[in-house]
């Protein structure tokens, strides 16, 4: 089998699970004809209609309306964000409808919305964010975000099978980057399962997204000075792995949390509490936490790149923890 | 009677010929009062029972737009579906919610709708064909451009009716889902009830536009404009739009010209509101007064088969009333469930184990 990219990896769900399912369709803006700001789409709207493939207008308010609404008929919508950026401007429709309707009145949006975040690639404030802490806050809704061509796949396709609402932050700097070859068949990756990326005894750097590769890239330089780093790709961020993050704290007790998303109030504080509420006695040093600063997110490379994480920063904080 | 009524309409329902009210049959026509006069027996309990604190939450009535929402509800059919706003809960009882459903509903008990969970008319049943609104307002006119647009890649004949205010259309959401549903031409009817006050606001602060009915063009929809007070004008205008939308004619922006006499909620003391408009609406525009005087006069129905709907209807609240006191509060571990899909309950909090 050959490799594909992580962004042909999403396109081989979106082309499956399409096939598979009649009731399975795409929305958004210009991923019909256009085939996507990202080319993701590419092609579907020739396979599979008009009707399947849909060119909406402007309104991240009605796209992700007009999925739940989908949804609620037993359509399984796939709707994209041309960034995740702009997710903000359907967040009322996501958490005050999407996320409780199940809850309050049986009705289930079972949808899947795609949104291309991240930064790593001068995208300036508003085409490189990582909105995803906003949404963890929200009960109600699931959220993914993979790191491999393997998972991009394999959680796109649970995630249009799921029957609640998905939200997908797939990295944009992962989309042509990234390569994998995918395992055979129906390849799905459950939500809300961790995956361990690096097995390891001495120190664990628990991360997911884009910053996976920085972990190891981290792992691969502390092993030369001896330390054994075990990475942990969270994959999922709701509902959180709490057995994966548990085990590797026992295994190492050493942590460091990697996010690129922002500090305050970002999911790496909400990783520390858990630890600190079920396995504090297995810590042999503080948890480190190594993300984004509080900043707006600043185009010029100079600056981008002291504002975001680097695989430096990550040994550093490994170093720092290791001393204890 | 309510199944009388419910059952008169579905044998008539397609006699009705586009546009044409006139052609509801008599028993149609004794439906509508019937609906409007349960609304409004079923309100007056709720502002009994709100005033015995026996309700949890605001009250928002409806008196005076009683007409707005059975005569536009009456125009869908059974396996149409209609998002129904806060003043619209007789739209919800045409579409089959019932008294007993709606007090619970009130009470936040165990066994409402929602399971005490939200509250008001916040509930839904795709089976009867209803979705109730969310507080953030507009919200459902994207949702139901959805729902709609489910109905026209399917080929299903079915249609989608949405209410908002005259607020609601200030909004993003009504601009967006209504944009959204006209350029891809689904089958949706949008209602926006004007009845001259969102909470305290007058329309004249809400809008610039003479009339909300000309925002039609701007998206490139029908429009149409009809009194709100009278059940019969407001069934016709809602039924032309909703045979347009399921021939294929995409959506319709109608506008019912209405008034609230109450305030937004039971709390509302209406300050704002110049002294003798309330008294004057009900005196000269009362909806169901209205509809007496047309039943009586062109109908020739006998003001003792009024009385007897009437009677009817306040049984049937006394009996859902009676139920509905005797529903248990739900228990307070039961707001765990249901999150997620499955039968899973999350785990409580160690403290309250």
């Amino acid at each position: 089998m050959a490799e594909i990219t992580y962004l042909e990896a999403i396109r081989e769900a979106l082309v499956e699970e399409m096939e598979r399912d009649a009731n399975v369709f795409c929305l958004g803006e210009d991923v019909g004809v256009f085939g996507g700001a990202f080319k993701v789409t590419e092609g579907l709207q020739a396979r599979f209609g008009e009707n399947r493939v849909i060119d909406t207008p402007i309104s991240e308010i009605a796209i992700v309306g007009a999925a739940a609404g989908a949804a609620h008929m037993g359509l399984r919508p796939v709707a994209e964000m041309q960034f995740a950026d702009f997710i903000s401007c359907a967040y009322d429709v996501l958490t005050n409808y999407v996320a409780t309707s199940r809850y309050r009145t049986g009705l289930a949006c079972p949808m899947v919305v795609r949104a291309p975040s991240g930064g790593y690639v001068r995208g300036g404030p508003f085409h490189s964010q990582n909105p995803e802490a906003a949404f963890v806050h929200t009960p109600g809704l699931k959220i993914v975000c993979p790191a491999t061509a393997e998972d991009a796949k394999g959680l796109l396709k649970s995630a249009i099978r799921d029957d609640d609402c998905v939200l997908f932050f797939e990295h944009k700097y992962l989309y042509r980057r990234i390569k994998g070859v995918m395992p055979p068949g129906d390849h799905l990756t459950p939500i809300g399962k961790a995956r361990i990326a690096r097995e390891g005894k001495d120190l664990s750097i628990i991360t997911y997204g884009a910053t996976v590769w920085k972990a190891i890239e981290a792992a691969d330089q502390l092993a030369q000075a001896g330390v054994s780093v075990e990475v942990i790709d969270l994959r999922t961020l709701a509902p959180l792995d709490d057995d994966a993050i548990v085990a590797t704290v026992k295994k190492t007790n050493r942590v460091v949390i990697v996010h690129e998303d922002t500090r305050t109030g970002g999911i790496a504080g909400e990783i520390a509490a858990r630890i600190n509420e079920l396995c504090w006695e297995w810590l042999d040093a503080p948890v480190l936490r190594v993300t984004a600063h509080d900043v707006p997110l600043p185009s010029a490379a100079a600056l981008e790149d002291f504002v975001l994480p680097q695989t430096a920063d990550i040994v550093a904080a490994a170093q720092r923890v290791g001393r204890y | 009677m309510k199944g009388d009524a419910r059952g008169a309409k579905r044998k008539e329902k397609h006699a009705a010929a586009p546009g044409v009210a006139g052609r509801l049959s008599h028993s149609d026509k004794l439906s509508l009062y019937y609906w409007m006069r349960l609304t409004r027996t079923l309100e007056e309990r709720l502002v009994n029972l709100h005033r015995q604190n026996k309700l949890v939450g605001g009250l928002f009535r409806s008196l005076g737009q009683e007409a707005d929402a059975v005569g536009s509800a009456f125009a869908v059919e059974e396996h149409d579906v209609l998002s129904s706003l806060t003043r619209n809960l007789g739209s919800l009882l045409v579409k089959g919610a019932t008294p007993v459903e709606v007090i619970r509903q009130h009470m936040a008990t165990a066994d409402s709708p929602t399971r005490g969970r939200d509250l008001g008319l916040h509930f839904a049943d795709m089976g009867r064909g209803f979705i109730g609104h969310i507080s953030p307002l507009g919200d459902m006119v994207a949702v139901m451009a959805g729902v709609t647009l489910s109905f026209k890649v399917r080929g299903e004949p079915r249609v989608g009716l949405v209410y908002l205010g005259d607020g609601a259309t200030s909004t993003g959401a009504f601009h967006e889902g209504i944009n959204f549903a006209a350029v891809q031409r689904c089958p949706l009817v949008v209602i926006a009830e004007n009845n001259g006050y969102a909470y305290s606001t007058p329309t004249a602060k809400q809008s610039a536009a003479k009339q909300f009915v000309d925002k039609a063009a701007g998206y490139g929809v029908a429009g149409d404009r009809a009194d709100g007070n009278d059940v019969l004008a407001v069934y016709e205008v809602t039924k032309r739009a909703v045979d347009r939308a399921r021939s294929g004619g995409g959506v319709t922006l109608i506008e019912l010209v209405t008034y609230r006499r109450r305030g937004h909620a039971e709390h509302d003391n209406q300050s704002y509101v110049p002294g003798g408009e309330v008294e004057r609406w009900a005196a000269e525009n009362d909806p169901i007064d209205r509809y007496v005087r047309v039943l009586i006069d062109r109908e020739k129905v006998e003001q003792s088969e009024l009385d007897a709907i009437d009677a009817r209807a306040t049984a049937e609240v006394d009996a859902a009333a009676d139920q509905a006191l005797r529903s248990p509060p739900p228990s307070g571990p039961d707001a765990l469930t249901d999150v997620y899909a499955g039968a899973s309950r999350l785990a409580p909090h160690w403290y309250r184990k």
